[in-house]
């Protein structure tokens, strides 16, 4: 496998969707290759950073109106 | 302004226990259901304004998914997270807000991409933790700045896939389009984003 196969074959290999063999042989790749070994490592990052970052706090006005709507629409119960 | 007090009041439910909370949704327990909106409204307005690009679309999107997540209540068999099962009905939400509002100018269709501009350019190492180089706040900015900058059909399959981790299927029928449309979108997404955090994010030394 070559430069350009293993990026054509990174999304599968992440989401280990890829076939054995060819997984092996993208693995024997990035053995010898520090540029692929790179890519691989930082677009693994970028995933993770993505997968983990918390969501901003939903501003308090927005909150505001989303549940009052909710309690008009839905017909809030006396509490 | 009056407005009344947007807190929820608590529900007799115990807040841990997510089945219960949508069983008593169901029984018509407006509490509870308010008490689960609570849980992911952050989440959800996240993936609207990430998805519309535009903070009225996302914050009707998401209005929108909750008060239809209510209705449609007893569709919910419990086979998957609740959590997901609302995450389609906001994604179809923040979709069509998408469409509505640019319709000639956005395009879930998959861009023309030539090999050439997805293959990487600057090669550097980014170091162990190159998150933790920015505050919190400036980190959220980096990231959703990369991720509008992509287009529409790329930033929905990586959100969809990477962010909320939906399958590969799932993906694909919520879009309407193919499984090797959807991981064809992801690695150039992937790609994409890995280059526009580049700057930011690679090492000083090497």
């Amino acid at each position: 496998m070559n430069c350009r196969g293993v990026i054509e074959e990174l999304s599968s290999y992440f989401d280990d969707d890829l076939d054995p063999q060819v997984a092996a042989d993208l693995e024997r790749h990035l053995h010898g290759c520090k540029k692929c070994r790179v890519i691989v490592d930082t677009t693994r990052k970028t995933i993770e950073i993505y997968c983990n970052a918390e969501p901003v706090p939903l501003p308090e006005d927005v909150r505001e109106r989303l549940h009052k709507a909710l309690r008009e629409r839905l017909g809030q119960k006396a509490s | 302004m009056n407005a009344p007090n947007a807190k929820p009041a608590a529900s007799l439910v115990a807040r841990d226990d997510e089945s219960a909370l949508v069983s008593a949704a169901k029984g018509g327990d407006v509490d509870a259901f308010q008490e689960l909106v609570t849980r992911y409204e952050r989440k959800i307005y996240r993936l609207a304004l990430n998805i519309t690009q535009n903070r009225e679309d996302a914050e009707d999107a998401m209005q929108d998914a909750f008060l239809k997540a209510y209705q449609h209540l007893n569709g919910f068999e419990g086979g998957s997270r609740f959590y997901t099962w609302l995450v389609r009905i906001a994604v179809n939400e923040a979709l069509m807000k998408l469409r509505k509002r640019r319709p000639n100018q956005v395009s879930l269709d998959e861009p023309v991409t030539t090999e050439e501009e997805s293959f990487p350019r600057e090669i550097q190492d980014w170091g162990p933790t190159p998150e933790q180089r920015f505050a919190r706040v400036e980190l959220n900015e980096i990231l959703t700045g990369a991720v509008s900058d992509l287009d529409p059909a790329y930033r929905v399959a990586f959100l969809l896939r990477d962010v909320e981790e939906l399958s590969t299927e799932e993906t694909a029928r919520l879009l309407g389009i193919s499984v090797p449309a959807v991981k064809s979108r992801l690695l150039r997404a992937r790609l994409k984003l890995r280059q526009k955090l580049n700057p930011y994010f690679r090492s000083t030394t090497s």
